[in-house]
């Protein structure tokens, strides 16, 4: 089924799989009680308001979320907020600035936001049953809400655990006027007069990324990249940045080497438009020095299925974050039945439950010592492993998250008496 | 084959999560919170994280039990919580006592642990429970083991151990039909034996299919 998004330019959404398609993936009873919720909501009027319609994990979800809802019986439509330039500068600023980290607020920026807000309040409806806004772009058109029948949900993507005081402060004009709020991990959520929901992020197991591949692929993958397919593999997937310590994992890889054989591979991209990506791959690839059995891969961000070999053909997956907003990168080695030994930062002890679905570590020793473990444990190592793709199947696929959104709707339906 | 008069209804249960606001960050806060968090909030960390822990047969019990461990490093603290079954006790508020008395009773011997700070804190969340029926009735046991095979694993959660919460107390529904509906008591009453700490909401599933064979006609 493909759906539209609406804005001042209507885009066509690439064509998905449908519900039908997860069957065999998450069983039939599970896709059956996605219908029996539905059915409960059938004729209901939804619409999903966010910045973009194409890139990030946002409209990655939209995009799958949509049609699905569509296809159970809602009548779901998804509009994106327009604004110049200046509009996303100061909601760059505001999304840094959020997340604690440093930014620069542009001259006017409220002013910027506000006036941005009321031009895309000029052309868009709201008649909707329920409204769902995503992050805090749109979060002003609930200046727009017509009556206390309707069900409007901001759905807050990122950590705001710990923002600037102002920016923060600029938002509680908007965001008290919510039903609810929707929030990644607990560790995310603030003090509010408005009901908080846990949705964590997802995965799609049918995405490119996630999906199950030939191996006659993935031995390809290796062979371009001059890894050896034969000896252990130790991977982190991550963007080049500080956060996620890329020095760090070559020095527990480096800690490991002293009793076991194993190669280490570093991928992601993030270096090619990131000035500090580049120096921070410049940084790995000094530590890294003339190992032949380090291979730091820069990977463009159509790497989908590339990235997909490499966890796949991975003996361990480590996600050695100083700092994390979910770490959905953990999310998809699980997914692939791959032991994890990764920090316990952000929204990743939700996933990694530590000795049960992996192995949580605090620092650069005993990520290493962690990784030996497991090198030396197969079977521990694929016990960890079969759990954590359990607990993703239960947790954290598209799937689920249509279940929690339709959850959520007749929870919020039912206040209303409707 | 015994028809019962009132068909066994499969419901499918789900949950949201949601938060209270509260959290602990030392053994002295989550006692406190213990106190005095919702009783959705006891059911979230307890019955409800059993079920998002289904396929784990090996130690895990309740949330409380695994932060006691991972965060504060007290294993016998952690050993005592998370041996409490909670098919034992007939109300959230009766589960709720004990773990304030096993704590209360921790602190009292090691008090200098009830400010030692955790490692990440413990946030207290409560669950939102929706069910609504499937497509699937039995009215033999016959039916009820074919229904029993296509339902999900949150259906056999929502029948077999929040059915406990719920009146009549402290009798998963199953049981419970098989007694009052087919009048096989003894069937019931294995059935209930079935331990849900070693058995994965799968392996409880095919143990109950296992009994409930038996009782069929050959």
């Amino acid at each position: 089924m493909a759906t539209s998004v609406n804005s001042s330019d209507t885009v066509a959404a690439p064509k998905i799989g449908t519900i039908g398609d997860y069957d065999s993936i998450v069983g039939h009873s599970e896709v059956d009680e996605i219908h029996a919720l539905a059915a409960k909501l059938s004729g209901k009027t939804v619409k999903m308001v966010n910045s973009t319609a194409v890139g990030g994990g946002v409209a990655e979800i939209l995009n799958r979320l949509v049609p699905l809802l569509q296809e159970v019986g809602l009548k779901c439509e998804w509009n994106v907020v327009t604004g110049g330039n200046d509009f996303f500068e100061v909601t760059k600023a505001f999304h840094n600035a959020l997340h604690g980290m440093a930014f620069e607020l542009p001259k006017h920026a409220f002013e910027i936001f506000l006036a941005t807000t009321e031009q895309n309040l000029q052309h868009m409806q709201f008649d909707s049953d329920f409204v769902v806004i995503h992050d805090p772009q749109p979060v002003g058109l609930i200046k727009r809400r017509k009556t206390d029948s309707q069900r409007w949900i901001w759905r807050c993507h990122i950590d705001v655990s710990h923002p600037n005081p102002e920016v923060w402060n600029f938002l509680m004009h908007f965001v008290p006027r919510y039903d609810a709020v929707l929030i990644s991990s607990p560790s995310f959520s603030r003090p509010l007069p408005v009901p908080q929901y846990i949705f964590y992020p997802c995965i799609d197991p049918l995405s490119q990324k996630n999906q199950k591949l030939d191996p006659e692929y993935v031995r390809k993958t290796l062979e371009g990249f001059s890894i050896d397919p034969k000896r252990p593999i130790v991977t982190q997937i991550s963007r080049f940045d500080r956060l996620k310590d890329p020095v760090g994992v070559i020095e527990a890889y480096k800690l490991v080497r002293k009793y076991k054989d194993c190669q280490l591979v570093l991928a992601g991209g993030g270096a090619a438009d990131d000035p500090e990506g580049g120096q921070v791959l410049q940084e790995a690839r000094e530590a890294a020095g003339n190992d032949p059995d380090i291979h730091i891969l820069e990977l463009p961000p159509w790497s989908a299925l590339e990235i997909n070999a490499l966890q796949t053909a991975s003996t361990v997956i480590v996600q050695k974050s100083l700092r994390e907003g979910f770490g959905l990168t953990v999310t998809e080695a699980l997914w692939k039945r791959k032991p994890v030994v990764a920090s316990a930062v952000g929204g990743i002890p939700l996933q990694i439950v530590h000795k049960f679905t992996g192995l949580l570590t605090h620092s650069i020793e005993g990520t290493a010592y962690q990784v030996r473990f497991l090198l030396s444990n197969p079977t521990i190592a694929a016990k960890l492993a079969d759990n954590g793709h359990e607990h993703v199947l239960e947790n954290f696929l598209i799937t689920r998250n249509l279940k929690r959104s339709l959850l959520l709707l007749l929870t919020l339906g039912r206040q209303n008496g409707a | 084959m015994k028809v019962a008069n009132s068909p066994f209804q499969f419901c499918a249960a789900s949950s949201l999560t949601r938060m209270t606001g509260l959290q602990a960050n030392s053994l002295g806060e989550l006692l406190e919170n213990l106190r005095s968090c919702s009783d959705d909030s006891i059911f979230n960390h307890t019955f409800q994280s059993l079920e998002e822990h289904h396929f784990l047969t090996e130690g895990f019990s309740n949330d409380f039990a695994q932060w006691v461990l991972a965060a504060c490093n007290e294993p016998r603290l952690a050993e005592r919580l998370a041996a409490k079954d909670i098919r034992q006790y007939a109300s959230i508020s009766m589960l709720r006592t004990d773990f304030v008395r096993t704590v209360e009773e921790q602190l009292a011997q090691t008090p200098e642990s009830a400010r030692r700070t955790a490692l990440q804190p413990f946030y207290f969340c409560e669950t939102v429970t929706v069910a609504v029926p499937t497509s699937w009735k039995a009215s033999t046991l016959q039916e009820f083991c074919e229904a029993l095979r296509h339902v999900s694993i949150h259906t056999v959660h929502y029948h077999f151990v929040t059915a406990r919460l719920r009146e009549p107390l402290t009798v998963n529904d199953f049981s419970d039909w098989f007694e009052r509906g087919l009048g096989l008591k003894e069937l019931g009453e294995r059935i209930d034996g079935i331990d849900i700490y070693t058995n994965t909401l799968e392996g409880v599933r095919e143990r109950i299919l296992e009994e409930a064979s038996a009782w069929l006609p050959a």
